[in-house]
């Protein structure tokens, strides 16, 4: 039976059902469940979050001004950015501005998450979809060493000698048995393009990738107080800053300021040396893989961050592009009004939730957390052993966000696309370079790997971003405001009886928002709409299926009983469960478990 | 073995949810109640992974306190040592990108920088499923034989740890001052403002009624 979408798939469950659970290399939170034609031709996809998200409750009653200290405890990788997305809601709701110093330390630690996080996702967590490390022993080092003065002539780790190096560890470590980071993997599967002297290569900059985001966590550790939980504050940074070097004990003084700066050079060398001609080496050998669009050529949305001048979150003022494009209409950016109880909404009809009314999205102003554990008729297996799941009824932890009613795709790749429909200079010029190199048409960005390569040109952006910041905070500071923090409205008592704002901010992986309501000096409400809400959402109410679900949609499977192509699309969104969902598992030996019927 | 060896003590776990917190509550004790000489780092990991990889490359011995499940008693306390901490670890998930703690040592052994000497002091939970929740009565008190069998491992490389006077205040601690101890039990919301249990097919009953 085939069904029709309203936001334009054909939806046919008549083939057979594969079951990924879970999806390797994202926790064990996410289960993802397809059906394939005769052709191998996924014809349906169905995303699943497994685990209850609870932080909006336990927040309840709290001292809004500790929020962040929980937040960031919820995730292991974008602390940082829920940190301050929490702080920002706080100031919103009660009013408090902060002093520009305090805007730049902020954004300087935003930008080095974007950095670390994206040189982390792409070598760490999804190159090794798309590179073969146990063909990288078959590599000849000369060959490795030709392609790596090829593709990347000032980076100086190009010896033979150097990639043969390199390459008797990885043997070494695979004729050990313990294949560590790299087991789990499909390495006989034919979706692998690469020749071997290319996977030596990526699996090199693997291992200095590794080496190198040791380093750049040090800023974060300097404007933080502390990593990897960092400190932050209602009303500013919780650093003073001294550059004369006198004066309080404890304050940031030139040294430090100057390790951060040469950090920032780094993490430019790094990106534009490796990670960047990595991109279009792997996306040169993979340019005939443009499956994974999903709904990035129709609907993407983002809310902007990284604000120039402190205290103005309007998009003039936001350097990372703010806006949403529907229908597939790249000339119109609509604006985006997070306060506008019509605009953002959460439906449940197909979510683990009770509401009142399901016909209904709630704004999360007025958002409900109440778990509601239902299976829909046609389920496979129990409810506490599902064989296979029915997408009729409730099927996922995960609530089905929409703006005016779109189902929309947020993250690098969506921010570059609107930055490119609005004629970001920046952006545009990036977009335009790496699709020179590639030879490839506009269109090339609506794919799996057009996700993974915006996130790299973001990571590109985003290091020059630092260096502007921390230019502009210099200045400031020699200009005589050491200013960081606005202890002003600090003190409950000065509060109104009620408040209400928002806070949000570009996480690495998308747009992410934290709405508070704030009675008698405590939390009355607070709900977090994460990057991956929007991205995992499951159906709503008028059946438009979400953007894991869009993007997995008319991929084909060399082997259904090896899911490659279903792990390469959903990792190019570098999902974040545990934020979206909730994190405690019983998980035991975590290997997926692959099911085809 | 020299005096100058940099030790890492690491605390590993979510401290929301239950007895998952128990090896970041455990160093926090220690920071509080002891003074250790400079070259030993206490340090609370949270649920980092990948992210701890330096600090445990810059470790030649590395002490970590964590709930394990062993799949003993619940409350029992286990050390495991060298080459078996990995394995027990292994089966753990521990950040949102699914690097268990087995694959941040392969990487700090695949950077050539792993830690030669290492002690897991593990306890059997008694209790995960308990979203928003504390450290249960036994695991707590589980704490001072825990930091005790710690404390006896790092005499082998001679450090002494000197027990303070008084113990430092609890906003004076290592990990999370928003979320020491009592300020993090006595600021829970009840059990009828927000409902504390997860996905059943998980935690293998039905969520209670909230």
């Amino acid at each position: 039976m085939t069904v029709q979408t309203p936001n334009g798939f054909t939806l046919d469950t008549a083939g057979k059902r594969v079951v990924v659970d879970p999806v390797t290399r994202i926790e064990g939170h996410m289960r993802c469940e397809v059906n394939v034609n005769d052709q191998n031709v996924i014809t349906n996809a169905v995303s699943t979050g497994t685990m209850w998200r609870g932080l909006e409750v336990i927040l309840k009653g709290r001292d809004p001004r500790d929020a962040w200290a929980f937040v960031q405890r919820i995730c292991g990788v974008c602390t940082g950015t829920h940190a301050l997305t929490s702080v920002r809601a706080v100031e919103d709701a009660l009013g408090i501005t902060i002093p520009e110093n305090a805007n730049s330390i902020r954004n300087i630690m935003q930008l080095c998450l974007q950095v670390h996080d994206h040189l982390v996702h792409f070598y760490h967590l999804h190159a090794l979809d798309w590179v073969n490390p146990v063909n990288a022993l078959k590599a000849d080092p000369n060959a490795t060493s030709q392609l790596q003065q090829q593709v990347s002539p000032s980076h100086p780790k190009s010896s033979p000698g150097y990639f043969r190096d390199v390459q008797n560890r990885l043997k070494a470590f695979v004729e050990s048995g313990q294949l560590g980071p790299f087991k789990n993997g499909y390495w006989t599967n034919p979706a692998y393009l690469l020749p071997p002297e290319a996977d030596l290569m990526a699996v090199t900059h693997y291992l200095e990738a590794l080496d190198f985001q040791k380093d750049i966590m040090k800023i974060r550790t300097v404007f933080g107080g502390k990593d990897p939980h960092p400190n932050w504050i209602v009303g500013g940074v919780p650093c003073a800053i001294n550059i004369d070097g006198v004066g309080s004990v404890g304050a940031i003084n030139m040294e430090r300021l100057n390790l951060v700066s040469s950090i920032i050079n780094d993490s430019i060398t790094f990106v534009n040396n490796v990670y960047i001609p990595d991109i279009v080496a792997i996306g040169s050998l993979y340019k005939g893989w443009l499956y994974g669009g999903g709904l990035s050529s129709q609907a993407v949305l983002a809310y902007g961050d990284i604000p120039d001048k402190a205290n103005d979150y309007t998009a003039a003022n936001l350097m990372m592009p703010h806006g949403a494009i529907i229908n597939g209409n790249l000339k119109e950016v609509h604006e985006v009004d997070l306060r506008d109880p019509e605009q953002i909404q959460e439906f449940v009809p197909h979510s683990w939730y009770a509401y009142a009314d399901e016909k209904k999205g709630l704004h999360p102003w007025d958002g409900v957390t109440q778990p509601n554990y239902q299976l829909g008729p046609n389920l496979v297996g129990s409810r506490t052993n599902i064989q296979q799941i029915d997408e009729g009824g409730k099927y996922s932890w995960i609530k089905a966000p929409r703006w005016k009613g779109h189902a929309m795709e947020v993250g690098p790749l969506s921010r570059y696309i609107i930055g490119y429909a609005k004629g970001h200079t920046e952006i545009t010029d990036q977009i335009k370079g790496l699709l020179g190199q590639l030879n490839a048409p506009v269109e090339a960005l609506f794919s799996t790997l057009g996700r993974t390569a915006a996130r790299a040109l973001e990571a590109q952006w985003a290091a020059y971003k630092m260096r502007y910041f921390m230019d502009k905070m210099i200045a400031n500071l020699k200009a005589g405001d050491s200013s960081t923090a606005n202890t002003t409205n600090w003190r409950p008592e000065t509060w109104p009886k009620e408040a209400k704002g928002v806070g949000f901010t570009e996480a690495p992986r998308g747009a992410l928002a934290h709405w508070i309501k704030i009675k008698d000096m405590k939390i009355d409400n607070y709900q977090c709409v994460v990057p991956t809400t929007w991205n995992g959402s499951p159906r709503d109410n008028e059946g438009n299926i979400g953007a894991f679900e869009a993007a997995l949609m008319n991929t084909r499977m060399e082997r259904p009983e090896e899911p490659v192509e279903i792990l390469r699309t959903l990792h190019s969104f570098d999902p974040c469960l545990a934020c979206s969902t909730h994190v405690m598992s019983e998980d035991g030996q975590e290997l997926t478990d692959v099911r085809v019927r | 073995m020299g005096d100058k060896q940099h030790i890492l003590v690491l605390g590993i776990g979510n401290l929301l949810w239950a007895d998952e917190g128990w090896g970041v509550r455990v160093v926090e004790d220690m920071h509080r109640r002891y003074e250790f000489p400079d070259n030993v780092r206490l340090l609370d990991g949270g649920t980092q992974g990948l992210y701890l990889v330096q600090d445990i490359c810059d470790a030649d011995a590395l002490l970590v306190f964590d709930a394990i499940d062993y799949g003993l008693e619940p409350g029992t306390l286990k050390l495991v040592e060298g080459a078996e901490v990995p394995r027990f670890m292994g089966a753990k998930k521990m950040s949102l990108h699914q690097t268990g703690f087995q694959e941040v040592i392969m990487s700090a052994e695949l950077l050539g920088r792993c830690p030669r000497h290492m002690l897991l002091v593990g306890l059997q939970p008694v209790e995960l499923e308990d979203f928003g929740g504390s450290l249960r009565d036994i695991s707590k008190a589980k704490m001072p034989d825990a930091i005790a069998a710690g404390l006896a491992w790092l005499g082998r490389f001679g450090i002494t740890a000197r027990e303070r006077a008084e113990p430092l205040a609890a906003a004076a601690t290592i990990a999370s001052a928003e979320m020491a101890l009592d300020l993090y039990e006595q600021g829970r919301p009840s059990e009828t403002e927000a409902c504390r249990t997860a996905d059943i097919r998980f935690v293998g009953k039905p969520p209670r009624e909230p």
